[in-house]
């Protein structure tokens, strides 16, 4: 069984990733050299994590927040909201992009016009992106802070109330200190998801070089154009940063636990 | 009068916690909520605190109404039945939350005179509290170092950090084992007397509520069924709920009384004796206990002590005749609206 699972994992995603750095490496650092002086790929590299930053920054405050509401408040419409932010989990991101697409765009969307009008481009802009990557890593950090918030419960919040502290006293001293771990093992995977994004991004994006073009984005353009060398060498930076945010998160693991 | 509580309703859904509820707590006492679980004491404890709102009715902590005020104006120390240590914080900053949220250094940096002040009368009022309930040596550990005994006398000093007009005790001893729940319960008490501050506690214990609380307030299904020191609660309970509550009950004929307010005789010499035959006898360490029944099918249980059984040779089968002692606390049976 134990082997079994071993197998599958291994060649489900271990061969397959191995082959690429293999391939990534397979004329030294030639590629990598072509692949980095391209203009083309080190911007979409800087949008890429630009737009991650942002899309994380946001996702972090709304997700505590919209957790926080989750836990802590009735209202009616609540089951409503609780599966309106797992809706990005099981939604397609191109189909997410093209939703986009349709309140925001600047031609027929039902917002854009009047967004346009006031000088705010969404679609085909650093906006419209930022959006989709949210949308898609929205679910991330509410996910990793509700069940944190509930297995602590409410008796400190009430304990440091009735010893004189005010709202923002509360949430600053006592809950963001209780759910500092689920928060940044939150921001961590969103960080993740938002750097690999491709789909909503590719129709959000409108995929253009050199000035809305993402890092997945240039892999898939590379690829196709038969520069397979630097496709492979940006998938690896891509591939770097994922290990990198594993190896984080598996860091802060036992910390979690211990505390 | 400390807390006044006018004509206090509370519902959940469809659950009535409290009933049309008047009292008042007098000042620099220890009061007891006394009651069953379930029956909105610790409902009238959240509501004195603001952690709840009353539905109708009007709370004054003070003489300030305290009807609509938030928690944190009401300057009321809260202790948890667990505790809520805050659990990121060493012992010695738990303690001084209350403080460090009262002080404002404005925008001060941390190094002028007046901040500096501050933070060593702090320090000094936290070593003084720790003092107080014996953790001084545990002020740099973390809650989750403490035993449980230990992190209620941290909540309790926290609690008190603040110099509320009133504490309130929800539970306080009730997640503890028996041996400590006693010794914390001594603790309070001479605490108490060392620090006067007016106290609320709630407790489904009425060996703990007669032992510490020098009021009782009996609190049964959202009503309040009696209120009076533990003696006159004892001597004098007003129904049969709160007798029964408070002790031991058995009926002797049409009364309601203790087993141990029974006396046993060998012969028919006291007006009003009952005769009865004796139908199990149970030694507990220095008392007995007597099962007895009457001729009328009625059984009746008596405790007496040890010395005093092996004078009459109580054994089973043995009949004698049973009258209740003089100035016993009676109720007589049915009298009383509903039954405990």
């Amino acid at each position: 069984m134990r082997l079994l699972a071993l197998a599958y994992v291994f060649f489900l995603v271990g061969w397959p990733v191995i082959t690429l750095v293999q391939r990534t490496f397979a004329d030294g650092w030639s590629s990598f050299g072509q692949a980095f002086s391209d203009p083309d790929v080190t911007h979409a590299l800087l949008v890429t994590v630009e737009i991650s930053l942002w899309a994380v920054a946001i996702n972090t405050v709304f997700g505590v927040g919209l957790a926080l509401l989750l836990v802590r408040y009735e209202f009616p419409g609540k089951r409503l909201l609780s599966a309106f932010i797992d809706l990005p989990m099981s939604m397609s991101p191109v189909v997410i992009g093209l939703a986009l697409m349709l309140v925001y765009s600047g031609r027929y969307g039902w917002f854009g016009p009047p967004l346009e009008a006031h000088g705010l481009v969404v679609i085909f802009n650093s906006p419209g992106m930022i959006m989709a990557t949210c949308f898609v890593a929205l679910p991330l950090v509410v996910r990793e802070v509700v069940p944190v918030l509930e297995e602590i419960g409410d008796d400190q919040e009430q304990a440091a109330r009735s010893l004189g502290a005010n709202a923002v006293q509360v949430l600053r001293r006592i809950t963001l200190p209780a759910i500092k771990w689920a928060v940044v093992y939150g921001v961590v995977l969103s960080l993740a998801r938002s750097l690999g994004e491709f789909g909503a991004l590719k129709i959000v994006s409108g995929n253009l070089t050199g000035q809305t073009q993402t890092a997945p984005l240039v892999v898939e353009q590379k690829y196709n154009n038969f520069a397979q060398g630097e496709a492979y060498a940006v998938s690896f930076v891509l591939v770097l940063i994922s290990v990198l945010c594993i190896l984080v998160v598996s860091l802060l693991r036992p910390k979690e636990s211990r505390s | 009068m400390s807390i006044e509580i006018d004509g206090v309703n509370k519902r959940f859904g469809d659950f009535v916690a409290l009933e049309n509820v008047n009292v008042s707590l007098p000042t620099g006492q220890l009061t007891a909520l006394l009651g069953p679980s379930g029956g909105g004491k610790s409902t009238l404890l959240r509501i004195i605190a603001g952690l709840e709102r009353a539905d109708t009715g009007t709370v004054s902590i003070e003489g300030v109404d305290a009807t609509r005020m938030s928690p944190r104006k009401r300057n009321v120390g809260f202790v948890f039945q667990h505790y809520a240590v805050f659990k990121h914080m060493t012992v010695a900053k738990n303690v001084a939350f209350g403080l460090e949220i009262r002080t404002h250094g404005g925008l001060r940096p941390p190094w002028t005179s007046r901040r500096l002040r501050d933070r060593e009368r702090m320090q000094a009022r936290v070593d003084e509290l720790l003092k107080l309930v014996h953790l001084s040596q545990f002020a740099d550990r973390l809650p989750s170092q403490l035993s449980g005994g230990q992190r209620q006398r941290m909540a309790l000093a926290r609690a008190l950090a603040v110099q509320p007009k009133v504490l309130l005790l929800d539970e306080p001893f009730g997640a503890l084992d028996a041996k400590v729940r006693k010794e914390l319960r001594e603790w309070l008490r001479r605490l108490h007397d060392e620090v006067p501050v007016t106290t609320v506690f709630v407790t489904h214990d009425q060996e703990e509520a007669m032992e510490v609380a020098d009021e009782i307030v009996v609190i049964n299904e959202g009503r309040i069924e009696q209120v009076g020191t533990p003696d006159s609660l004892y001597d004098e309970p007003a129904n049969e709920f709160v007798m029964g509550f408070l002790g031991e009950v058995t009926r002797l004929g049409e009364l309601r009384l203790r087993p141990h307010d029974i006396e046993v005789g060998l012969g028919p010499d006291l007006a009003g004796s009952t005769p009865v035959d004796v139908l199990r006898v149970t030694r507990v360490g220095f008392e007995v206990r007597l099962v007895a029944g009457t001729e009328e099918g009625q059984e009746v249980s008596v405790v007496t002590t040890r010395a005093h059984a092996r004078a009459l040779d109580l054994e089973e089968g043995r009949r004698v005749w049973l009258t209740p002692s003089n100035g016993t606390a009676t109720v007589p049976a049915m009298k009383s609206l509903r039954v405990g």
